[in-house]
């Protein structure tokens, strides 16, 4: 069963209950991500993509079919145990962040580790989260409440908190939704750089340039698997942003392109 | 094993929202403070009235003459006329145990020295008055029983007499016209202050009985006789022997009213301080009712904090959180507002009280067991009132909390 899959979907379905109506969201999709892979999970509003998104994520438990994360089939646990495995093995990006307001980046950060089983002292919670902080380029910002970081740095908080407690895979939801186009492609370049770590990426977008960043694109509709595709032309970020640069630098001398 | 956690995560929380902190534990602070406070007032004027009680004199009986009723009158109690001087010595006689036994009348009249007057009580009362009612003289000595037997024109007087005849002169040894009587005074009083019924116990003259009757008052009857036992445990005992005493020397036929009122201190004591009792009580139930306001604010503001945090609950699941986290985590802080509060409030309402005692001449007594009662309960108020709001966020979806605006 193990081909390097971290993640693997068996025919999952769906259905939410709204009074006698019984409504699928997601109607049997099967998936392998492997371990370092980076997966964009695209579909328009009401493709079930969020929906598999909550189920990926062990925030919702799907209604039949099996889903084995990190090689243990998490299909039918209860509550407490889907948030010990959240704790573990996923961390989450959102879209609007999801930050803790009047609260340091340090204890932002420090967050998923207080409800870890492994007590850690507040020195031991703090050389943590400051050495996340610093390897998503965040040094000498620890001690900033949300409210004085950019959306960009704010973002970079969050996918610090995602990657502290050492998780099997990352899901972001729409994790450019809130940004501009220059920090979007900063936060990419982030994500590149993980996943040439070998982190595994899974992210819902419905921006066909951020998905191009990632290696491989899966389409849903219908709360199927429209098409599932390697990348063929990827984006690399640090290139896009030395383009950005360079292009500004010549409209700052009036000899832009138009 | 998360409990540890749950505290720093409980603690930064509360820290992140000093002002509401500080307000809602505001509601516990004025709660107990008032508890703290009233009960005090309370358990104060009760101590004082218990202090006056003691200083009627230790394991003191009195028997009062009974009532009577002529052309319709009714006298009131002494008013009978059915004691009498060979009661009390029969008393001090049979009864066993009696450490004392004064002779009591009572008048009230104008007296004079010089070129002062005043209109005081005199007491008449046998020479053992002073210790029954634990009553030193501050200045001179005590008339003694060669006095009473003589009934010699002698006298001592209580500090509010002195200062208002004699003013800042020394009374001991002058001569004090009583209904033109000369009378020599031996003594002064240290002072009572005032009695249970708020009557000026340091307004009076005190003499012989003896001399009271035959140079003041007249008469022969007495209105009450005092008298004290020596050991506490033969009170009981020794009233019901003076009851069988009298009634034996009065002629009462079995099945007969007494003629006179037996009442030992401890029943005193008991019907004063039953209003005091009352008064704290009431006073506490008060201040309680604005401690369960207090922690109803507590509710208020957890209920709307859990909104307000709804999606801080969602990520907080969403990185691992259980319900019972969260659970432990509102709670947490709930009891924590409401204990420091507690404490806050506890010391605000010993600040009060001392600030009431040295103002408004108030007593006040704080026990510690108010102190441990106020603070137990304000935890419970917090446990009580912040649990509901805990489970409405325990029982979050973690999908609609991330996703609530």
């Amino acid at each position: 069963m193990n081909n390097g899959a971290v993640v693997k979907l068996i025919d999952v379905h769906k259905v939410y209950r709204t009074g006698e109506m019984e409504v699928p969201a997601v109607r049997g999709v099967s998936l392998d991500i492997r371990r370092a892979e980076f997966v964009a999970l695209m579909g328009a509003s009401g493709s079930g993509k969020s929906t598999l998104m909550n189920i990926l994520g062990c925030l919702d438990r799907p209604t039949s079919g099996r889903y084995f994360l990190d090689d243990a089939d998490v299909s039918g646990l209860d509550r407490d145990r889907l948030a010990d495995i959240r704790n573990r093995k996923i961390g989450f990006v959102f879209q609007n962040f999801n930050l803790l307001p009047r609260t340091s980046a340090r204890e932002n950060v420090e967050l998923p580790l207080l409800y870890n089983v492994q007590r850690l002292t507040n020195a031991q919670l703090r050389e943590k989260a400051d050495r996340v902080l610093a390897s998503v380029g965040l040094v000498g910002r620890e001690d900033h409440h949300p409210s004085q970081l950019s959306g960009g740095q704010q973002q970079r908080v969050a996918i610090a908190r995602a990657l502290i407690n050492d998780p099997e895979v990352v899901l972001a939801d729409e994790p450019t939704g809130n940004l501009d186009s220059r920090t979007s492609i900063e936060i990419m370049g982030i994500f590149q750089q993980l996943n040439e770590r070998g982190i595994t990426i899974v992210m819902v977008t419905h921006e066909q340039d951020i998905a191009s960043y990632a290696q491989r694109n899966v389409v849903m509709r219908d709360g199927i698997v429209l098409s599932d595709r390697v990348v063929t032309q990827r984006s690399a970020a640090e290139a896009e942003l030395e383009k950005a640069a360079r292009s500004t630098s010549e409209e700052d001398r009036g000899v832009g392109p138009h | 094993m998360r409990v540890g956690s749950t505290f720093n995560v409980a603690f930064r929380a509360l820290r992140r929202n000093k002002l509401r902190s500080v307000l809602t534990a505001l509601g516990i602070i004025i709660g107990v403070g008032a508890v703290i406070a009233m009960v005090g007032i309370g358990n104060g004027a009760k101590a004082q009235v218990e202090a006056q009680i003691a200083s009627l004199g230790q394991n003191v009986i009195l028997i009062f003459s009974g009532s009577t009723t002529s052309s319709g009158i009714r006298t009131g109690w002494g008013g009978a006329g059915t004691l009498k001087i060979e009661d009390a010595e029969a008393i001090r006689r049979e009864v066993p145990g009696v450490a004392g036994v004064s002779e009591e009348v009572v008048s009230t009249t104008q007296v004079a020295a010089g070129n002062q007057n005043w209109f005081t009580r005199i007491y008449g009362e046998s020479a053992d008055y002073f210790d029954i009612r634990q009553w030193p003289l501050a200045d001179g000595a005590p008339f003694t029983p060669q006095d009473v037997r003589s009934a010699n024109k002698v006298c001592v007087i209580g500090r509010t007499t002195a200062t208002q005849i004699y003013g800042n002169e020394d009374p001991v040894g002058q001569i004090l016209r009583i209904k033109e009587v000369p009378f020599t005074i031996t003594g002064v009083l240290t002072p009572k202050g005032l009695s249970p019924q708020g009557v000026d116990q340091d307004d009076i003259v005190i003499m012989p009985y003896t001399s009271a009757m035959k140079r003041v008052i007249g008469g022969t009857n007495l209105r009450n006789i005092n008298v004290q036992i020596g050991d506490a445990r033969q009170v009981e005992a020794a009233q019901q022997q003076i009851i069988a005493l009298l009634r034996q020397r009065h002629n009462i036929r079995p099945g007969r009213d007494d003629d006179f009122t037996v009442r030992n201190q401890q029943e005193i004591a008991e019907a004063a301080t039953a209003t005091s009792r009352v008064m704290t009580l009431l006073l506490g139930a008060i201040a309680g009712v604005s401690l369960v306001v207090g922690g109803i604010g507590i509710m208020n503001i957890m209920l709307v904090s859990v909104t307000e945090r709804t999606r801080e609950i969602g990520v907080r699941m969403a990185v691992g959180a259980h319900g019972t986290d969260i659970l432990t985590q509102f709670l947490i802080e709930a009891v924590t507002l409401s204990s420091v509060g507690g404490v806050i409030g506890i010391i605000c309402g010993i600040g009060a009280s001392r600030i009431l005692s040295a103002y408004a001449h108030w007593p006040t007594l704080i026990s510690l067991s108010s102190i441990l009662i106020a603070f137990l309960f304000s935890a419970a108020v917090g446990v009580f009132f912040g649990f509901y709001p805990a489970r409405q966020a325990a029982r979050l979806d973690p999908i609609e909390a991330l996703r609530y605006e």
